[in-house]
């Protein structure tokens, strides 16, 4: 390791370390102006009269300041929910509101410092690590050593910055009123870019597109002389930066809804609930247009795209979930379990969430169009339960923080209801295989090891045959990596795509099956 | 004493050797019949592993547990029964094997395919530790623990396995080496210009690579552990390491003093059979008395001819007329450090009057083609590319058919396997082409349409 290396590793841990107990610094201080800036008219006056106590009082930790808050509210509601007066209970969850603006600390008085201090810092470290690599080699995808290291092996680094992962997941989903001072620092930020300040949702895009941009940019190291790859690549940081991050931004800037374009459902799995819908034929023209694009890509867009290119064309050149598995999780795809049993589980969950997001939407729709009373409730239900089961716990916490853990893959192989979607296409009418090059191929398990999916790309190779799976997102590495010009991605007429019973070139005495 | 094996009616299979050969016979027996009783010893692993992969794994880019083609539940799922053991001895009257540990086990058809081991020509000093070959997982084990925290590496002998142990212990950054007796690397199966590209790019790795060198003694230290190594030149190189690859020959010592012929392998006719009854040989391990085909050598070592003769041997112990092994178009292919090899068909190191050849290689160096081709009808007869996939479908087809040069020229974008979005080099192939033969020939063109949808052509 080059010593520039070394330094950047080092100042890339003591960014995570900032990152990591900047949240705790710095005091509160509930007053009853702010809790009558934050609340709802309605809640106001319970509001005002349930934190009482705490005004005035100075808090030096933000976790005694949300232990009093949640105290006090908490014995409010329990005794309305005793004496069942329900709709005098508070449904909504003040803590982040209320925390952030009690903050006192110095990360509110300067905001830019701490965000050098924690995300800049830790940018900077990442890129001193990752330009010099792989300086002065010849080109060519080096995966040397992969399996020696602790971090990409399932060792206790990896382990240790799975359990990292998970545990801000989970903060960020469920406790998002602990990050309050991370949100405080993006705040200026996101002023400047929507006119509102920042939501935990913002501070999480921000960090999310950064390491999208950053590993982008190992990916353009690590796989130089790859066309194939470096164009992919810079595809994911483009629709991440411009369509999942900028543009939605400056569409709030307009007064418009926060929207991206190139989200579609059933992975944007809230875009038939109430409030998108009203929001979108509430906007006018531009909102209409969101509306019906939406829709067009559900209907048209994604099964003439994948009928041409396969499901790669979303999967890992567009999507956003793709794009941090392409590029955080790189160097985790590894980690993916090829056995047959879990390609079972595999068919099962993915197939299951589809069905459970399909089910949801329609319930969804039928009580937005016949706003039948007796579906409202089913429909809060659900969609109570996707979000958490679905949409937080496993395309998050699963998802993302898995990744040391289970590959980079998880969510986008087990739960992706679009991914499934797109899959069916790619498998039963598309021109895109992976083509298997004759006899050529060496069992050597590149390919297989490499595969983010978990395919077992070699059982197909050894045995000549085409590669159509419709959990094939195209990433093209087992083509990349493979040492015999065995595998190419191809997008070619459907006759001749799939070979059930192919017959290896090269052995003129018989024309055995394999 | 009686057999291990219970009486059944059905045959009772039972290959020495669980290579790609053996593993490709047995899963064709058990496709053909379902009945017959199939087992597979092996002394080196339980289960089937690519032996190619062996570097992987070494390099750290897999475990052994990747570079298992099948998984484990595969075999007990097809009924082929696997025996991790050692054959000591074959009693052809009785038709028993006996086992390194005594054990007797019966069969009633033998399938001896038992590979290759590395070759040794006592060399004075071959013997000491820190001296070794690299063939089985039990090799690459002493490898790992021979290399632990050593400073420097010799390999001698440069063919296929000699550059993947340059690679190997190159990436564990020690410095390496090289001892290739040729004038250029590989050149008694290259053509020079091939030959020549490697040897820089061996360079550009930093390998020391020293060709037209020799060994000619291993000088161990007072423990018996190598220190230096002599070449011809006089010269001594400290070294704590010696690859030796100089070759491998069929595994057969085991065999020695049975009634089965050996001559340097396992003596077999075109259906694999061996001089007794009931007995056959396939892969590395199998000399043919009469080689396969013209441009074919009597013991072929390549993985693919594995796989072929256990295919058709398995056909022939299953169908009522056996046929003739035949090879088709040959074709192989490897990898040196980054740059990959592909060839089909005859394209010899030197060629006769009858022959002529076109090379084009890129400016960079790294990529080349060579078509080999008859003066006479200009037909190709084989193909070398060098950093370039060549479509296996496509030449097989060519080179079996005759197709002219000028017409795989033409056709050079579809015959090319590269990734999508390649420097399309075909067309610098085509540019000199047309001025070497002063030619103006064209290359098949994509439309709009079929560029948009990313079509192959
Ligand atoms: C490092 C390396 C890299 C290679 N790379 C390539 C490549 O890229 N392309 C290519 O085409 N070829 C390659 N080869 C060659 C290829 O691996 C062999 O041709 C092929 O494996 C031979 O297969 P086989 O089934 O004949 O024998 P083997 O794979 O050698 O299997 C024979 C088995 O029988 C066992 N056995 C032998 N004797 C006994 C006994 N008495 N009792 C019990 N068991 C016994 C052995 O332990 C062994 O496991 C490579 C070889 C090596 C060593
Ligand atoms: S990486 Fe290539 S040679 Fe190795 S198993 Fe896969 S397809 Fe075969």
């Amino acid at each position: 390791m080059k010593i520039m290396q070394k330094i950047g590793l080092g100042l890339f841990l003591l960014a995570m370390l900032s990152f990591s107990f900047l949240p705790f610094v710095g005091s509160y201080q509930l007053e009853a102006d702010i809790v009558r800036a934050e609340t709802k008219d309605i809640h106001q006056e319970a509001m005002l009269e349930i934190l009482q106590p705490m005004y005035g009082k100075s808090y030096d930790s933000n976790i005694r300041f949300i232990a009093d808050f949640n105290e006090y509210f908490n014995a409010y509601n329990e005794g309305l929910k005793k004496a069942e007066e329900w709709d005098r209970v508070i449904w909504d969850d003040y803590a982040f509101a209320l925390t952030k603006a009690a903050s006192t600390g110095p990360v509110g008085e300067q905001p830019y410092l701490y965000l050098g201090i924690t995300v800049l810092l830790g940018v900077i470290g990442a890129l001193l690590y990752i330009l010099p690599l792989y300086r002065g080699q010849p080109e060519g995808i080096k995966n040397d050593g992969i399996f020696f290291s602790s971090m990409k092996s399932r060792g206790l680094i990896g382990i240790l910055t799975g359990s990292w992962l998970i545990l801000f997941y989970i903060v960020l989903y469920w406790f998002p009123e602990y990050l309050t001072n991370l949100v405080l620092m993006v705040d200026p930020l996101s002023m400047a870019l929507s006119g509102n300040p920042a939501s935990q949702w913002f501070l999480y895009g921000f960090v999310y597109t950064l390491a999208i941009l950053v590993m982008g940019i190992r990916m353009f190291r690590k796989y130089r002389g790859n066309n194939y790859q470096m164009i992919r690549t810079a595809s994911v940081m483009f629709f991440q930066l411009a369509f999942a991050f900028m543009l939605p931004e400056i569409l709030v800037l307009l007064n418009m809804p926060w929207h991206d374009f190139k989200n579609i459902w059933p992975l944007d799995y809230s875009f038939f609930y109430d409030y998108r819908l009203d929001g979108m034929l509430g906007s006018g023209a531009l909102g209409m247009f969101m509306l019906v694009w939406g829709i067009i890509l559900i209907v048209l867009g994604v099964p003439i795209f994948t009928y041409f290119y396969g499901k790669r064309w979303y999967c890992s050149w567009v999507c956003g979930c793709g794009g941090l598995a392409e590029t955080l999780g790189d160097p985790y795809r590894q980690l993916s379990d090829k056995s047959l049993k879990s390609w079972k589980i595999e068919r099962y969950l993915i197939h299951g969430v589809l069905v459970f997001a399909v089910v949801m939407t329609a319930v969804t729709l039928a009580n937005y169009f016949m706003e039948f009373e007796l579906l409202g409730y089913a429909t809060n239900e659900l969609h109570t339960v996707y979000g958490f089961m679905i949409g937080s716990a496993f395309a998050g916490v699963i998802g993302t923080g898995f990744y040391p853990l289970m590959g980079n893959r998880v969510w986008c192989r087990f739960g992706c209801p679009l991914a499934a979607y797109l899959g069916l296409v790619q498998r039963f009418k598309s021109r895109f295989r992976i083509t298997t090059n004759g006899g050529q191929c060496i069992s050597c398990g590149n390919c297989s090891t490499y595969c983010e999916m978990g395919i077992d790309v070699r059982w197909y190779a050894q045995r000549g045959q085409n590669i159509v799976r419709s959990s094939c997102v195209g990433c093209g590495v087992c083509s990349a990596v493979c040492p015999r010009g065995v595998l190419k991605l191809e997008n070619a007429n459907e006759e001749g795509r799939i070979n059930d019973m192919p017959i290896i070139i090269g052995n003129k005495s018989i024309s055995i099956k394999s | 004493m009686t057999g291990l094996s219970t009486k059944s009616k059905s045959k009772h299979f039972v290959i020495i050797g669980n290579g790609i050969a053996g593993v490709t016979c047995a899963r064709h027996l058990r496709k053909a019949d379902q009945n017959c009783q199939i087992t597979i010893i092996s002394g080196e692993s339980k289960y089937f592993f690519s032996r190619t992969a062996l570097m992987y794994i070494y390099m750290g880019q897999m475990k052994y547990e990747h570079t298992k083609p099948y998984e484990d539940w595969f075999w007990e799922k097809n009924n082929i029964n696997l025996i991790q053991a050692w054959v000591s001895e074959v009693d052809t009257d009785n038709k028993q094997l006996i086992f390194s540990d005594k054990t007797i086990f019966d069969y009633d058809v033998l399938i001896i395919a038992s590979g290759s081991k590395p070759n040794k020509f006592g060399w004075k000093g071959e013997n000491l530790n820190g001296v070794q070959g690299l063939y089985s997982l039990q090799d690459l084990e002493l490898m790992e623990q021979q290399t632990h925290g050593i400073s420097k590496a010799v390999v001698v002998g440069g063919g296929l396995i000699g550059v993947e142990m340059a690679e190997m212990l190159a990436s564990r950054k020690i410095p390496v080496t090289f001892l290739v007796r040729e004038r250029n690397f590989w050149d008694n199966i290259l053509p020079m210009e091939e030959a020549k590209l490697i040897n820089r790019h061996l360079l550009e790795h930093h390998i020391d690579l020293r060709l037209a060198t020799e060994l000619d003694e291993i000088i161990g230290d007072e423990n018996g552990a190598v220190k230096a190594v002599k070449i011809d030149s006089g010269e001594t190189i400290a070294c704590q390491f010696v690859g030796l690859t100089v070759g491998v020959s069929p595994n057969v010592d085991f065999l020695k003093g049975t009634a089965i012929e050996l001559g340097r392998g396992v003596k077999i006719d075109g259906y694999f059979r061996t001089n007794i009854a009931d007995i056959y040989a396939i892969g590395d391990c199998a000399e043919f008395l009469e080689a396969p085909a013209p441009d074919r050598k009597n013991i072929e070592q390549v993985w693919y001819t594995g796989r072929m003769q256990g295919e058709t041997l398995a056909y022939n112990l299953t169908q009522a007329k056996p046929v003739k092994y035949q090879p088709g178009i040959w074709f192989n292919s490897a990898k040196f450090f980054d740059i990959e090899y592909q060839t089909y068909g005859f394209v010899p190191p030197a060629w006769g009057k009858e022959f002529e050849s076109f090379y084009w290689e890129d400016q960079g160096g790294k990529t080349a083609i060579r078509f080999l081709y008859y003066k006479s009808n200009q037909q190709i007869s084989g193909v070398n590319a060098m950093g370039w996939r060549l479509r296996h479908e496509y030449f097989d087809n060519a080179i079996q058919k005759g197709f002219q040069l000028e017409k795989v020229i033409s056709e050079l974008g579809k015959a090319s396997f590269n990734a999508e979005f390649y420097q399309p080099f075909h067309q610098e192939v085509l540019q000199q082409y047309n001025t070497q033969f002063g030619k103006s020939i064209k290359q098949s063109k994509q439309s709009f349409l079929q560029k948009l949808i990313g079509s192959r052509l």
